[in-house]
């Protein structure tokens, strides 16, 4: 019998904590969470704007961190996962975990007392609801829970906005629901035309579990829903028509993407044109319609438009 | 009865190992002193510009 030499393993690198933050989604969630602050009346000091950023990436951080604590077992089982620090044996768990809720705490902290109570109170929602409600809860038992994880990305703008203004009106709300709303048929788009392993670790998503076309109809039926969302903000008044006019194009154009995809069936090796497609400017639709938004904002403010 | 391989700590290491441990603690103090700055940096802006708010409301 042989006896293995306890190894004494080298400290966690430190890119390896940066990755548990899951960087290309907080790039993402800091977009959304600046126009969402660019765009709102009122004025808030440079330092204290990029203050209420810095926190919502940070939250947003720690709350990816938790999301692979958690999921530790289900990444080790799935390709594109895999090589994750806490799968690929380069951290321990506990690490991740703790790393995670100080990053949640000191966003939440920080936020609540730099930048108003109300502003810390949704970033600690925001948290609480993609790790509990999504992560732990929905996640594995609902094929809707890409629509429930949308909720968690939706915060951002949301969150940034009531940071300048500190009050909850109609215009981040309608920002919440656009993304809410815009997720399911960007991340089904993508579920259709590559070949995920979730159904191997349990997680029940639609195209597994409802089927192709169930998806299909699915994706058709939220871009339509995308189209009077995105233009309500013009609607409402509270945007000028370079963010209507740009909302209106934009969404049109979504909804002709979505159209085949909802219509059509996957034929033998088939290509998925239009899933692509409908994929590629789904990503673009929101960069550009948040864009819009803000400079929307800075025409009303050097008072190009009324 | 004594266990013939015993925990291996940093004196039981080799040049290599001990090296290599040594750059990665090195690479995380350098990245923590970063952080641990640039929030120092950070929460003396944000009492200074709140302490100016404050003053501008008095005043």
């Amino acid at each position: 019998m042989t006896t293995a030499t306890p190894t004494l393993a080298l400290p966690t690198d430190w890119r390896d904590f940066f990755a548990l933050t899951k960087p290309r989604v907080m790039s993402l969630v800091v977009f959304t969470g600046l126009c969402g602050l660019l765009a709102a009346p009122g004025h808030i000091h440079p330092v204290l704007g990029f203050t209420a950023i810095l926190c919502i990436a940070l939250g947003a951080g720690g709350s990816g961190a938790l999301n692979m604590w958690w999921e530790a077992d289900l990444d080790k089982g799935m390709r594109r996962t895999a090589a994750r620090p806490l799968p690929a044996g380069r951290m321990d768990r506990t690490s991740a975990r703790d790393f995670g809720i100080a990053l949640c705490a000191g966003s939440v902290l920080v936020m609540g007392l730099a930048i108003g109570v109300l502003a810390g109170l949704l970033l600690a929602l925001s948290i609480v609801y993609y790790v509990v409600g999504y992560t732990i809860w929905l996640k594995p038992r609902t094929p809707q829970n890409i629509v429930i994880g949308g909720g968690a990305g939706a915060f951002p703008p949301l969150i940034g906005w009531v940071a300048v203004t500190g009050d909850i009106t109609a215009m981040p709300l309608l920002l919440f629901a656009i993304i809410f709303i815009w997720t399911p048929p960007h991340f089904w788009s993508l579920a259709l035309f590559v070949q995920s392993d979730y159904a191997k670790v349990g997680i029940p998503m639609l195209p597994v579990v409802s089927g192709e076309a169930t998806t299909r109809v699915q994706i058709l039926i939220y871009s339509a829903l995308l189209l009077p969302l995105a233009v309500a903000p013009w609607a409402i008044g509270g945007t000028g028509a370079v963010y209507g006019v740009a909302a209106l194009t934009l969404s049109a154009v979504f909804l002709a993407c979505a159209v085949p995809v909802g219509l059509r069936r996957t034929e033998p090796s088939d290509a998925m044109k239009p899933e692509k497609r409908l994929f590629k400017f789904s990503i673009l639709y929101l960069f550009a319609l948040f864009g819009m938004l803000v400079a929307d904002r800075l025409a009303t403010v050097q008072g190009w438009q009324v | 009865m004594t266990d013939p391989t015993p925990p291996r700590t940093l004196a039981t290491m080799s040049a290599a190992e001990t090296e290599a441990w040594r750059a990665r603690q090195k690479s995380r103090n350098r990245i923590m002193g970063l952080v641990m700055g640039g929030l120092a940096i950070l929460f003396f802006a944000i009492t200074i510009v709140k302490l100016g708010a404050k003053t501008q409301g008095a005043g």
